[in-house]
């Protein structure tokens, strides 16, 4: 484990940290975007993690009682919330200045000038840039469906009762209109950026945008609904290759491959789906799928299966065979890991982002994909970090379910009872003899990211690869002649530099270190 | 992208930007491959109205101008009904001032008639420094104003601003509350986004709020001459020739003359490109979703031996270049698609200097120039040659900078026999000379 102190992610894509506030009165969704936001983010690969008061008050205040600890002029009860609010942006303090993080979310009610201006006093202090997202409803039917989907079962209420806590928690909110101060775009909070959320998604109002990232959020927030829906979610039939476990090419269905797209039509019918969307890529083993379904469907290339560059149509014993080197360097760092003239998973999660983004715009969904798509996808919803995604189990003739349910999705496996070959690979355990001999442990390659922020980028020293002299900034041009090849190492390994030890995987208190 | 065909209606008093939205919009819609058309109103008055004479034509109570100016808005709507209905297209945008409760209410009757979705994009402003500089840009160019100073032209404009104050009924939240609708306040400062219905609406409401007006140039050029460019071969990762270097070193010079104000350097994230941009001696950050057309199978072959391994492919190819997709590799349709992020954020942007490839920068060139599909995979994208891009009225000034070291021709005209039974001659006619 290396310990590099400060983050050189962090500072190589933006010069500062952003620290997104909610603001709105109680069941308001404000969690349920947090965390939502939050998952997003860290999918796309920038580390976010969400800082809810709430939790921060439970450690304090062991037992919830009533909603008279809401009252404000439960004076007790005031500095209590304040202190925890302190503490929480302490702790964000700490994540976004010394554990790498990128963004905060800090999910509490805010709904005071007097608490904004202390947070923005807090983030100047720290060169945070802010931004908030308000969320303002006033449809009854909505507040009394999220008390039901989200407070009904919430620590603060175990007795569980739903007409008590109904009850309470209405007079919970009332508590806090008495002092909301809505944010004012005409005149008392005009500079401020932020992003006013009405009647959950029905209209926006958006302030004063300063940047990529918070243009990416702003455009996130105004796709993603709450509509009941269900998304599925499986890979194409199993193909010829399949059989012969060669991996990628453009191979057709093998005939169990074609008894599971019957097999697949027949579960479709008796699910019933309102207005069924159908997607496959356009590799004709998806396709063959969708035909026999005997519906529309859409094709999109970018949910091609992941290129595999030099090892397509290769079985892994050949890969191993004819490139130990490659294949060894796959098993240790499977997510950043880009296979010669191919793909890594991580650009894998760039290209499905489109796809990412009309999910969530959409309805009822069917995606007839691949195994390492599939396994991107799955990661987001179910929140899996770069760590576990590309080990997730995806297996075929086999359908994932994913319902959306309070803060998260549900999910049902549903096996449609056609055999087929095993593609699944675990992480072989690995020690330091399998690490080819020129291969330190420091990764070889720059980072491929996409820049995640804009206008913003400081200008900063280039990192260097491992074995490259380092540019001499003083002589004219002196690093064309030690740069033949230059950025790529000595060897031709194609494995991605994470110019910091934080990884796209939300980083855990714990785990500072990242999956290196 | 829709099942029914989108009217986009521009609102505002007039200099508030409609014109240069309309454009724009119009524009990157076209690029990413929905056919879309802008319809302006103004125009159809001055086709019927064969010379303007004074803002008194716009004045409220003028008949004859009210009469005139209700035709011409029937006109366009109905060339937008041709456009949508008959013609396939998908998108069209209605640019006038559309700034009464009623002419709105017109113009989406018409569209729930025809089963079109509608969608308004208001401009606010306030700010006389704004409205100011757009009269200057474009309005004392304007056909209307050819026989007038600028001093007259502008304080006849004022007053054709007044004619429409008093009448102007801004989009309203409760009144208009089931409208789908962005308001654009001070050129993007803020925005209102009411009832987005779709995904086109959702596309066109993030680049609206990603495009700015602020002075900028951007810079396209491709890496420094290649090996295997000197030897005729395309796609692949080799790195700089010794020409290739020189105009590196070319490169950084040109840079530096030019003294731009905090330049931002993007890369692929193939060795040529970025060997480029390390000669420039500055941060520079690199895009995988810039690196060059994948050509498949076909990787690292000359034209020569295309032709001699995949004759029908070739000739497909020169068919229809633009869909064209080598087998294993990619179109230039598809590269328009991958390009879509560097587009909407040079939109975000400022000063950028992209370093890139043929077909790369033909697909980004063509957007700020608005090629079409048939004209983008034949543009000319010669080595060592920096084109300056900078925004100006409703488009794009293009410099042309060739920087003075020599490097092969790269660039293959469609031949004239693009039959799939053409002999070997005719298919490598166009083929640049290489070693």
């Amino acid at each position: 484990m290396l310990g590099s102190p400060a983050c050189p992610w962090a500072s190589y894509m933006t010069n500062s940290p952003t620290l997104i506030v909610m603001i709105g009165l109680p069941a308001r969704g404000k969690t349920y975007v947090s965390k939502k936001l939050t998952r997003y983010l860290n999918w796309i690969g920038v580390p976010t993690k969400v800082f809810n008061l709430g939790v921060y008050r439970r450690e304090a205040v062991k037992s919830y009682k009533s909603y008279d600890f809401f009252r404000h002029d439960n004076k007790e009860a005031m500095e209590i919330r304040k202190r925890c609010a302190l503490v929480a942006l302490e702790d964000v303090k700490a994540y976004l200045l010394e554990e790498c993080g990128q963004i905060a979310v800090f999910d509490a009610t805010n709904t005071t000038r007097e608490r904004r201006d202390l947070i923005l006093n807090f983030a100047k202090e720290n060169a945070f840039k802010v931004f908030f997202v308000e969320s303002v409803c006033d449809d009854p039917e909505v507040i009394a469906a999220n008390i039901l989907e989200v407070k009904v079962s919430s620590p603060d209420y175990p007795e569980r009762n739903r007409e008590n806590v109904m009850d309470d928690f209405l007079k919970r909110i009332e508590c806090y209109k008495v002092t909301y101060q809505p944010l004012d775009p005409d005149a008392y909070d005009k500079d401020l950026s932020f992003i006013k959320v009405i009647n959950v998604g029905q209209r926006f109002l958006v302030n004063r945008v300063q940047d990529y990232i918070q243009s990416k959020i702003v455009y996130y927030l105004m796709n993603i609904h709450v509509q009941p829906r269900t998304i599925y979610l499986c890979r194409h039939g199993e193909s010829e290759y399949n059989l012969v476990g060669k991996i990628g090419g453009d191979t057709g269905l093998s005939p169990r491959g074609k008894q599971f797209a019957q097999a697949l039509k027949k579960f479709i019918e008796e699910q019933e789906i309102v207005d069924l969307k159908v997607w496959t890529s356009q590799l004709k083993r998806t396709i063959q799928t969708a035909e026999s379904l005997g519906v529309t469907y859409e094709q999109w290339k970018i949910l091609n299966e992941i290129d595999a560059g030099v090892c397509e149509e290769m079985t892994y014993a050949e890969i191993e065979a004819k490139y130990p080197d490659e294949f060894a360097l796959r098993d240790q760092e499977k997510y950043l890991y880009r296979y010669p003239g191919g793909e890594s998973y991580q650009d894998l999660v760039q290209r499905l982002e489109p796809v990412i983004m009309e999910l969530e715009r959409q309805g009822n969904v069917l995606v007839i994909s691949h195994q390492a798509v599939m396994r991107c996808l799955l990661a987001y919803f179910l929140d899996k970090s770069a760590d576990e995604l590309p080990y997730l189990r995806c297996p075929l003739h086999t359908i994932l379910k994913l319902t959306p349910v309070a803060y998260g999705c549900k999910v049902e496996t549903i096996t449609l009872n056609v055999e087929a070959v095993n593609t699944h690979r675990d992480k072989p355990s690995l020690n330091s003899n399998n690490l080819p001999a020129s291969q330190t442990p420091v990764r070889m390659r720059r980072n491929s990211f996409t820049p995640r922020a804009s206008a913003d980028t400081v200008k900063r020293p280039r990192h260097y690869s491992v074995g490259s002299k380092p540019l001499d900034t003083l002589g004219p041009f002196p690093s064309l002649e030690a740069r033949d090849g230059a950025d790529q190492p000595q060897l031709q390994v194609g494995v991605q530099v994470v110019p910091s030890l934080c990884s796209p995987s939300p980083p855990s208190p714990a785990a500072v270190g990242g999956p290196l | 992208m829709t099942n029914c065909p989108t009217l986009i209606v521009m609102v505002g008093l007039p200099a508030r930007g409609k014109t240069y939205i309309s454009k724009k919009l119009t524009r990157y819609l076209n690029w990413i491959g929905v056919p879309t058309k802008e319809f302006n109103v103004g125009q159809y008055r001055r086709d019927l109205v064969k010379k303007y004479k004074s803002f008194e034509f716009f004045l409220p109570d003028n008949e004859e101008g009210l009469k005139i100016r209700k035709q011409c808005a029937l006109a366009a709507l109905n060339d937008v009904r041709q456009y949508l209905s008959e013609e396939n297209g998908h998108v069209a945008v209605f640019d006038a001032t559309n700034t009464t409760r009623e002419r709105r209410e017109t113009i989406y009757k018409f569209g729930e008639e025809n089963g079109y979705k509608t969608f308004f994009v208001e401009s606010v402003c306030v700010d006389p420094e704004v409205i100011a500089a757009n009269i200057v840009q474009v309005k004392l160019g304007s056909p209307d104003y050819v026989d007038c100073s600028n001093d007259e032209a502008t304080e006849d404009f004022m007053k054709r601003i007044e004619c429409y104050k008093n009448s102007y009924e801004t989009l309203d939240e409760t009144l208009d509350k089931d409208l789908s609708y962005i308001k654009i306040m001070d050129v993007g400062r803020s925005y209102l986004v009411n009832r987005v219905m779709d995904h086109i609406q959702s596309r066109i409401v993030y680049y609206l709020m990603n495009i700015h007006v602020t002075p900028r140039s951007i810079y396209l050029c491709r890496h420094g001459e290649s090996e295997l460019n000197l030897k005729g071969r395309i796609g692949g990762d080799p790195g700089l020739s010794v020409r290739g270097k020189e105009f590196a070193k070319s490169l950084a010079q040109f840079i530096n003359e030019q003294n731009i104000k905090d330049l931002k350097v993007w890369t692929s994230q193939m060795k040529r490109t970025i060997q480029t941009a390390e000669a420039l001696g500055v941060p520079y950050e690199q895009w995988k979703v810039l690196n060059e057309i994948d050509a498949g199978v076909c990787e690292e072959m000359t034209y020569e031996e295309i032709q001699e391994n995949y004759p029908l492919e070739f000739a497909l190819r020169d068919q229809d270049k633009y869909r064209y997709r080598y087998p294993k590799g990619e179109s230039y349709e598809d590269l328009v698609q991958r390009l879509e992020p560097v587009i909407m954020e040079l939109e975000r942007q400022e000063n950028v200097l992209v370093i890139c490839h043929q077909a790369v920068m033909r697909c980004l060139l063509a957007y700020f120039l608005d090629k079409p599909a048939e004209q983008l995979p034949y543009l000319k994208c010669p080595l060592h040659t920096v084109l300056k891009l900078t925004p100006v009225a409703y488009g794009c000034k293009v410099e042309s900078i060739f920087l003075n070291v020599e490097a092969v021709n790269t660039h293959r005209d469609k031949p004239e026999n693009v039959g799939v039974d053409r002999s070997r001659e005719e298919a490598l006619r166009t083929v640049p000379n290489h070693l």
